[in-house]
């Protein structure tokens, strides 16, 4: 075990029937960062989870939390969990089921400060049942936050949340990050490993495609976005030295190319009318694409 | 790093892992209090048929017939004991384990076997409020029972609520949550009729009542009032010690492993 990770998946295999939901994965999270884990549906994100947290046994390999089998309570009580597809009782009031939850731990927050952070306060005494799905998602995130934990898990936390309570729980992740916390996060969203991750893992048919900070994601796909508004024909462009793909979308050409400036260049000269031109380094998106569509080849 | 399970960060204090515990079993309490069309039937149907049957319907019988109607009281009361264990336990945990609530607890740091305490409490305390309705209309079915006999046949029942507990704890951790009604009620209807404690069977099929768990409580709260019984009390008490380790022991398992 590296002493200096929290979390710690070794060589794990997981299947389930005769699916491979892990192959192999090698996973760690350490202390004061924030991990993304990305990956499309079927990618092994949630199973990785899982085996963290021990609600799944590896079939191969090891699983630990702080050092010891996730099974062990006492490794238990220093991580913060927020799962997808749970549904907490729908007759407990807000302020009781963080209440129930900050119960299991040695030194909780109050209830009253954790729904003050996660702008709770005004539905302290509605019914769980009766709250939008945006809101429960709230209530998740303030019980796995209520426990004061060093480390937590929040699988897809923002699904469902309009774009304030995602800016509003944003911040507060980056707040408990910044006084020493660390978090698992796994998103759909690639904006929002963009904007919080210290490091993301690229996940794909249950092993790690790549790993790294954002920036070193994007430099592992050295392309570059270009916009304009252009009558030149797709194929024209597409045989071009440099240019990786074209697609039209209406008057607009969307070009990747590897080599943006002589791309630019051949764009100005053959197109005396295009408008609007827009280059920018590739996204996680991009990225993203980019290495799952290359594994799925 | 903090790899030490000895680090104090981890540790619960006896009061708090106490104070877990109670936490818990308030808010399972509270929450099916709070579902009077879930508990209701449960709560109120016991006393509500033996006020039917035992005092409007047939009352001026049974005032002639003392035996019979202790028979029917004591029917009822044990009646009382199966629905929260059954239902209560049964139902709910089904339900939990489809609204993944069983493994966001198993991920949480909920102490060992809380949620399953938390339930039999609430059993326990649902038995306990029946059994406060049956010896509150106790004294409209011309009965004389004294207060130690009630005391005693109280106290038996509620003791009762563990081996039911555990045949709804069985049922809830195998069935999905839209099966597990329909389970519980074949079980539970054909125990209300074959245990021998509402309508007394055939001598030919007494061997029935032998295999459900509810004839033999109803043999020890009639023991508990000095009524007469059959069998031995302690192989009663074996046969209810068995249904709920078993039941307890195999369920646990099955929520240990799948949640």
């Amino acid at each position: 075990m590296n002493n200096n990770c929290l979390a710690e998946l070794k060589g794990v295999t997981k299947r389930f029937g005769a699916v491979v939901a892990l192959d192999g994965l090698d996973l760690e999270v350490r202390p004061g960062e924030l991990l993304a884990l990305l990956g499309p549906n079927g990618a092994g994100k949630t199973t990785a989870i899982s085996l963290m947290l021990g609600l799944l046994q590896p079939e191969r390999g090891t699983a630990r939390l702080y050092g010891q089998s996730p099974l062990r309570v006492e490794a238990r009580r220093r991580i913060g969990v927020m799962m997808q597809e749970v549904s907490p009782a729908p007759d407990l009031r807000v302020r009781e089921q963080i209440d129930l939850v900050a119960s299991y731990y040695p030194n909780p927050a109050r209830p009253e400060v954790v729904m003050e952070m996660t702008h709770l306060t005004p539905l302290a005494r509605r019914y769980y049942g009766k709250l939008s799905n945006g809101q429960k998602r709230q209530v998740q995130f303030a019980m796995a936050v209520c426990g004061r934990p060093k480390l937590m898990f929040l699988d897809e936390p923002t699904v469902g949340l309009d774009v304030q309570a995602r800016e509003a729980m944003w911040a507060t992740l980056r707040q408990l990050v910044g006084d020493g916390g660390s978090i698992v996060l796994t998103t759909h969203y690639l904006e929002e490993a963009e904007a919080l991750a210290d490091r993301v893992v690229v996940l794909a048919k249950g092993r790690v495609l790549a790993a790294g900070s954002v920036s070193e994601m994007r430099a592992l796909v050295v392309r570059t976005r270009i916009r304009c508004v252009s009558t030149l024909a797709v194929e024209q462009v597409g045989a071009w030295p440099g240019v990786g793909s074209v697609t039209r979308d209406g008057p607009r050409l969307e070009i990747t190319a590897t080599n943006a400036e002589a791309v630019v260049r051949q764009l100005l000269a053959a197109d005396e009318d295009l408008q609007e031109l827009e280059v920018r380094r590739a996204g996680l998106a991009e990225v993203f694409t980019e290495l799952t569509q290359e594994d799925t080849k | 790093m903090t790899a030490n399970p000895e680090d104090p960060g981890a540790t619960m204090s006896t009061r708090r892992l106490l104070h877990a515990y109670l936490t818990e079993a308030k808010y399972e309490c509270l929450r099916l209090l709070r579902s009077p069309a879930f508990a209701g039937p449960f709560l109120g149907l016991p006393v509500l048929l033996y006020l039917l049957f035992g005092v409007l319907l047939f009352g001026d019988a049974l005032g002639k017939d003392p035996k019979a109607a202790l028979f029917l009281f004591m029917g009822f009361a044990t009646f009382g004991v199966m629905g929260p264990g059954m239902f209560g336990f049964g139902i709910t945990i089904a339900t939990e384990r489809e609204r993944g609530l069983f493994a966001l607890k198993r991920a949480l740091p909920m102490p060992p076997a809380a949620a399953l305490l938390a339930k039999l409490a609430m059993s326990i305390l649902f038995v306990a409020i029946i059994m406060v309705t049956m010896v509150a209309a106790e004294p409209l079915g011309h009965l004389k029972l004294t207060a130690a006999q009630l005391a005693g046949m109280s106290a038996v029942n509620i003791l009762g609520a563990a081996p039911f507990g555990a045949i709804g704890l069985f049922i809830g951790t195998w069935a999905s949550a839209k099966a597990a009604p329909a389970l519980v009620n074949l079980l539970y209807l054909p125990m209300i009729y074959l245990s021998g404690f509402l309508i007394p069977m055939p001598k030919s099929l007494e061997w029935i009542e032998r295999l459900s768990p509810a004839f033999h409580l109803h043999q020890l709260a009639l023991r508990a009032i000095g009524a007469p019984n059959v069998g031995l009390p302690l192989a009663h008490v074996a046969v209810l010690a068995a249904v709920t380790v078993v039941l307890t022991a195999l369920a646990v398992r099955r929520l240990a492993r799948v949640g």
